[in-house]
């Protein structure tokens, strides 16, 4: 069951994905993207890890991915033409040279994964809880997530600087 | 096996009871808004036009579906679907009632109790946006546009403000999980003082309760914060150019985020289920003596002079079925799952009657007020109130 669904939504992963870069319409794009997201987060919960999963929808497919689309729609972006003229270079070289690079990641993958190691049970994962996570935010990981805050807010501080009318 | 057939039974009635309670709380709307305005409201289908939520629930799905020739077609279509789906799933996750025994099966008044149940409704919520951006851009009209984009802009503004608001009862209960919450609110301060959330840390809470009210209302686009449909400014705002039932889809997603909202609200303030004072003082059988009373009160009016000549015969019926539903809460089985679920369906009931009242005395909101307001107002109070319960948690208090 557990392994009928990772089947599912990765492939769906996958297809939502190939679907965002070859659409040409921005908002179709936008909307791909989501739904990488969304089979993404159903990933996670497969892992056991619900709170990173309600993460995920939350803050990228509720909050991020809402601002993408309301710029577009703001900007009342259309529908690229198609290019008239293709690189010559993507046309005879971009086919070989993707196979290529997925031949490399993948034997780079079988190369790292240790001789002893087993498949993943799916219902087996149970560190993922809030209260796991909370208290591992705060104790283990204080100091990068102190330091991402503090990243964060100079980000804040950019955005209103270049936001405001007069300085 | 059992697991599968309960879960069904429960999916089968909170489906059925959920549907059913969105058409009438449009009556029940209606209705409180003509008396607030000192008119009777709908009162020709039906005794008292209670049969009004069934024509227009035919009238919706037989209405021409009519498809403008200008509107982006894929979107135009998925924007009802995302809208309603998003709103329908936040009930799965809601309990009405303690663990129940019936015929010898336990179960839970809940469809199912995941631990981060409070995070799903707010995901929920926050997918519920695409439904109305889409709507708005993809109908290819100006008013739609200005409406989805005014609705996508607010809903995520009064996101963060009601988050804050959400976060301040979590840190007390020390869980995500509505059921944890609602248990670990079943208990009496000094005996008699129920341990809801707003009575917590006074006034801190219930400030926060407050603000949660405020954003609950702006969220699911309601007066005083309607903007994204303002009538004399936009029309119909995001769902202009929608007919029959996508029409009708957004009208239940607005209304089923509504009844969601009052869900999640009464269970991390008002107690989910807890009565309002111990059951060793008789609060069992408030319920028995208001369905009783209205029951006579029925009976008295029917019987006894009716105004028109149909009452005679409608008030009597329904005296009956109130009296013999009261009774129902002091049956030996019933009487479990009955008085929990009164007193929950009391306390949304009570959020939903605010929702109502507000619409029809509270004017709009202008534009720049209600993003100010989001921002400058209502962000820095609610965190203000998150770090001084956060300090009370952690002292011990």
């Amino acid at each position: 069951m557990d392994a009928l669904l990772f089947a599912l939504f990765a492939a769906l992963a996958v297809l939502c994905a190939i679907s965002m870069v070859m659409q040409r319409h921005p908002v179709s794009s936008a909307l791909s993207l989501i739904g990488v997201m969304g089979s993404l987060a159903i990933l996670y919960l497969l892992l056991g890890a619900p709170f990173i999963a309600a993460a995920q929808m939350i803050v990228y497919a509720g909050a991020i991915m809402v601002l993408f689309l309301f710029v577009i729609m703001l900007l009342n972006a259309g529908a690229e033409p198609k290019p008239i003229r293709q690189s010559i270079l993507a046309r005879f070289l971009g086919l070989p040279l993707g196979i290529a690079l997925l031949g490399m990641l993948g034997y780079l993958i079988q190369r790292t994964v240790p001789p002893d190691s087993v498949l993943v049970r799916f219902a087996d994962a149970k560190v993922g809880s809030p209260q796991d996570i909370g208290r591992a935010l705060f104790t283990q990981y204080l100091l990068p997530f102190e330091v991402t805050s503090v990243l964060v807010l100079i980000a804040i501080l950019g955005a209103v600087v270049l936001a405001r009318k007069e300085l | 096996m059992n697991f599968y057939i309960v879960s069904l039974i429960k999916l089968g009635l909170v489906a059925f009871v959920f549907l059913t309670a969105l058409a009438y709380l449009q009556w029940i709307e209606r209705k409180v808004i003509a008396h607030v305005q000192v008119r009777v409201g709908p009162n020709r289908v039906g005794p008292h036009g209670l049969l009004q939520p069934l024509v227009d629930t035919i009238k919706l799905l037989t209405k021409e579906d009519l498809l403008p020739g200008h509107v982006n077609k894929f979107y135009y279509f998925l924007a009802p679907i995302l809208s309603v789906s998003c709103a329908l799933v936040g009930i799965a996750v809601i309990p009405f009632g303690p663990k129940i025994e019936v015929l010898g099966v336990q179960t839970y008044m809940q469809l199912t109790d995941l631990n981060i149940g409070v995070l799903v409704l707010l995901a929920a919520s926050g997918l519920g946006v695409y439904g109305v951006a889409l709507a708005g851009w993809s109908s290819n009209n100006k008013y739609a546009l200005l409406g989805g984009l005014r609705a996508s802009a607010q809903m995520i503004s009064y996101e963060l403000p009601m988050a804050l608001a959400i976060a301040t009862p979590l840190l007390m209960y020390n869980s995500l999980s509505l059921r944890e919450i609602a248990e670990s609110q079943n208990h009496f301060m000094f005996g008699i003082i129920p341990a809801w959330g707003i009575f917590q840390f006074p006034p801190l809470v219930f400030l926060s309760f407050i603000i949660f009210v405020i954003c609950a209302f702006a969220e699911t686009n309601r007066i005083p914060f309607d903007l994204p449909e303002a009538e004399n400014e936009l029309v119909a705002g995001f769902h202009t150019e929608y007919a029959s039932m996508k029409f009708a889809a957004f009208f239940m997603a607005e209304y089923a985020n509504m009844v969601n909202i009052c869900c999640l609200g009464t269970h991390l303030f008002l107690g989910g289920w807890v009565p309002l004072f111990p059951s060793q003082y008789g609060s069992d059988y408030v319920p028995v003596l208001l369905f009783v009373l209205s029951g006579i009160a029925c009976l008295y009016h029917g019987l006894v002079n009716p105004r028109i000549k149909m009452d005679g015969y409608t008030l009597p019926v329904f005296g009956v079925l109130f009296i013999g539903f009261g009774l129902a809460h002091m049956a030996p089985i019933l009487k479990d799952i009955l008085v929990p679920l009164f007193w929950f369906l009391a306390k949304a009931g009570f959020l939903l009657f605010l929702y109502i009242w507000v619409r029809a005395t509270l004017p709009r909101f202008r534009y720049d007020q209600l993003m100010d307001f989001a921002w400058i107002r209502m962000f820095p109070a609610s965190l203000l109130l998150l770090f001084a319960v956060a300090l009370l948690v952690a002292l011990g208090f």
